[in-house]
């Protein structure tokens, strides 16, 4: 296991590399130049600007002004935010729990939806329970997460008047008051962005435990006498999972782009909002930071779903 | 005399399949997506938004930027039929253009897609080898991309440029199609791939190998023909793919400008006044998910009917 972990580790580095090559590019492509308000000034002479531009490498070959700039991100220098005068890896820091903390619960309400209903499902197909939850599903995955946004919080906000639509961070109360707080306000951009996945899921595990559910070996499972249970558990759902794993793995891209959308919505304090706050302010060093880390997360992500993958299925760790 | 019935002679099969009309494939599979009762549905109600857009603002003629303060947020009435926004623009016309804007910009992202993806799936898939190995490595790298970040990057960065040299819709629509379109060709470039790994090896192209066909004329004529099932289901998936990634841009306030009332670009505007215009954002928003969920539908009865498997047990 632990060799397989460690050959998984080692063929995401060349994603990254490839990733970073990609980012960078895009940056080197883009038209705009940072001296280019001095070149307006007349107060400034041209030499100073280019001294400037030779000071900062900026003249230099592409390979040595990329090969500086990831030596840079690795050590974790990323450059200072224009706008709220931070370094932009403390900038993000302070920001990154609370896009972790959304996103995980909202992986966890989906987990817990998606695998009972569409298990459920399976092994009664055609039935109306499954007719209405796939209905559901494919509703589900049709509706774009900002509009369900707006969606609950007309519902749950405005008519009801049941939830707060601003997320905050001040909040004054104190002891269970204060728990009682933040959860409240983490329900609409947990349930959208949770829902939102549970959608995707649903399907996937429905497909994938109909196809399992008919092989020979859950047939030996009831014949040599285990429970109904833990035959469901442990040799249908497990199984069904692998294919399941691969299709979410695929889908994680989306998933932060639905994060992006939820925390813009209801005003989360994460790296998604800092995202377009810094495009809507020009801030480029952040929004190249929260790009890459970004792309980082997704890769750590495909990482876990390598390590399910090898504990659903122990050949394939052995392969 | 009942056996004969239950096992009819070969002559008796001949017969039968030679008084049967010949149905071409495509006829055998437009019968079976019109048994798909949900994604006929979806054709309608796409149909529907589509001769909408395109003949709606003949039919109502109202401009989509009249500014008129009396008129402001008006709920539905008979002289707006969808209300009006902050400025008292009437929201059925702006709905009516903008509607063409994203109905286009899911077409030209998903050709885009499907070019980009079948070239490179053809070519991996043709050629294999060293060849193979790399451009999967690549569609690898570009799927563990994080879509909306680098399309909000690529956005922020080329925008002002393109806007320059091209003028401020044509700029805005050329990058967002591009972008879109060459984030999502990846599925389409794998399942190209698969098909033509098994296709190269069928008995039908080595015939047409043996009879002298060159590579571009197997590839063209005998194997792209007969990959084209999954490319379409997929194409039909990411036209919706590519409507909701517009609107997101545009939600976000990033993608087209004001001037150009998108679906995304209404709902944008009017999510600051949800407590007091819910109209304003409820009519775009509806009419983005009918669009998606049609389509999507759509893809769901098109993979049924083009599966081959569905055919030998029809």
């Amino acid at each position: 296991m632990s060799k397989y972990l460690l050959r998984r580790t080692l063929i995401s580095i060349p994603v990254l590399a490839g990733i970073s090559a990609v980012l960078f590019t895009i940056l080197a492509l883009a038209p705009g130049d940072p001296f280019e308000e001095l070149a307006t000034n007349p107060n400034v002479p041209a030499e100073v600007r280019m001294n400037l531009r030779a000071k900062f490498g900026l003249d230099d070959p592409l390979p040595l002004r990329y090969a500086r700039w990831v030596v840079a991100m690795a050590r974790g220098d990323w450059g200072f935010s224009f706008v709220s005068r931070v370094d932009v890896d403390t900038l993000i820091l302070q920001r990154l729990p609370a896009t972790l903390a959304v996103l995980g619960a909202a992986s966890l309400v989906a987990i817990l939806i998606a695998i009972p209903i569409g298990t459920y499902s399976a092994l009664r197909p055609y039935s109306i329970f499954d007719q209405a939850a796939t209905t559901l599903a494919f509703i589900g995955f049709s509706l774009p997460t900002f509009f369900t946004g707006l969606l609950f919080i007309l519902l749950f906000s405005i008519h009801l008047d049941w939830l707060p639509f601003i997320y905050r961070a001040d909040i004054s109360a104190t002891g269970w008051q204060w728990y009682w707080e933040h959860v409240r306000q983490a329900i609409m951009p947990v349930a959208v962005l949770g829902l939102f996945q549970a959608a995707s899921m649903t399907r996937f595990m429905r497909a994938a435990v109909l196809d399992v559910v008919r092989l020979d070996y859950v047939n030996t499972a009831r014949a040599k006498g285990l429970s109904e249970g833990t035959t469901l558990v442990k040799h249908v759902v497990r199984n069904a999972l692998i294919p399941v794993v691969t299709l979410v793995a695929l889908q994680i891209p989306n998933i932060f782009g639905g994060a992006i959308v939820t925390e813009q919505i209801f005003r989360v304090p994460g790296i998604g909002s800092l995202l377009i706050a810094s495009i809507l302010a020009n801030d480029t060093p952040v929004v190249m930071a929260v790009t890459f880390i970004f792309s980082c997360l997704v890769v750590v992500s495909n990482l876990a779903a390598d390590l399910l993958y090898g504990w659903l299925d122990p050949r394939i760790s052995y392969r | 005399m009942t056996a004969r019935v239950a096992a009819p002679t070969v002559a008796d099969r001949l017969a039968v399949a030679a008084a049967e009309p010949r149905s071409s494939l495509w006829r055998e599979t437009s019968r079976r997506f019109r048994r798909h009762r949900l994604a006929m549905v979806g054709t309608v109600i796409l149909l529907a938004l589509l001769v909408a857009v395109l003949a709606g603002p003949l039919a109502w003629r109202l401009p989509i930027n009249e500014i008129d303060f009396k008129a402001k947020l008006k709920s539905p009435s008979w002289s707006h039929p969808l209300g009006t926004d902050d400025l008292g623009q009437d929201l059925l016309a702006r709905m009516l253009y903008g509607g063409r804007i994203s109905l286009a910009v899911g077409v030209a992202a998903m050709l885009i897609a499907i070019s980009i993806g079948t070239a490179i799936g053809a070519t991996s898939g043709y050629l294999g080898g060293a060849i193979d190995h790399t451009l999967m490595r690549v569609t690898d790298m570009f799927l563990s991309l994080p879509g909306l970040p680098l399309l909000l990057l690529i956005v922020y960065l080329f925008r002002d440029a393109l806007r320059k040299t091209l003028g401020p819709e044509v700029g805005v629509f050329i990058l967002i199609v591009a972008v879109i379109g060459g984030l999502r060709w990846m599925p389409v470039a794998r399942l190209v791939r698969a098909q033509f790994l098994s296709l190269r090896e069928k008995e039908f192209v080595e015939s047409a190998r043996g009879l002298g066909a060159s590579p571009l004329r197997q590839v063209v004529r005998h194997i792209l023909p007969n990959s084209m099932g999954p490319v379409i289901v997929a194409g039909t998936i990411d036209v919706a793919a590519a409507i909701i990634a517009e609107s997101t841009l545009s939600f976000l306030g990033l993608g087209f400008p004001p001037d150009i009332p998108t679906w995304g670009r209404i709902l944008f505007d009017a999510k600051d006044n949800l407590d007091f215009a819910p109209h304003w954002a409820l009519f775009p928003g509806t009419a983005i998910f009918l669009t998606v969920l049609s389509i999507n539908y759509i893809g769901d009865g098109l993979r049924d009917a083009l599966d081959p498997r569905k055919v030998l047990g029809k």
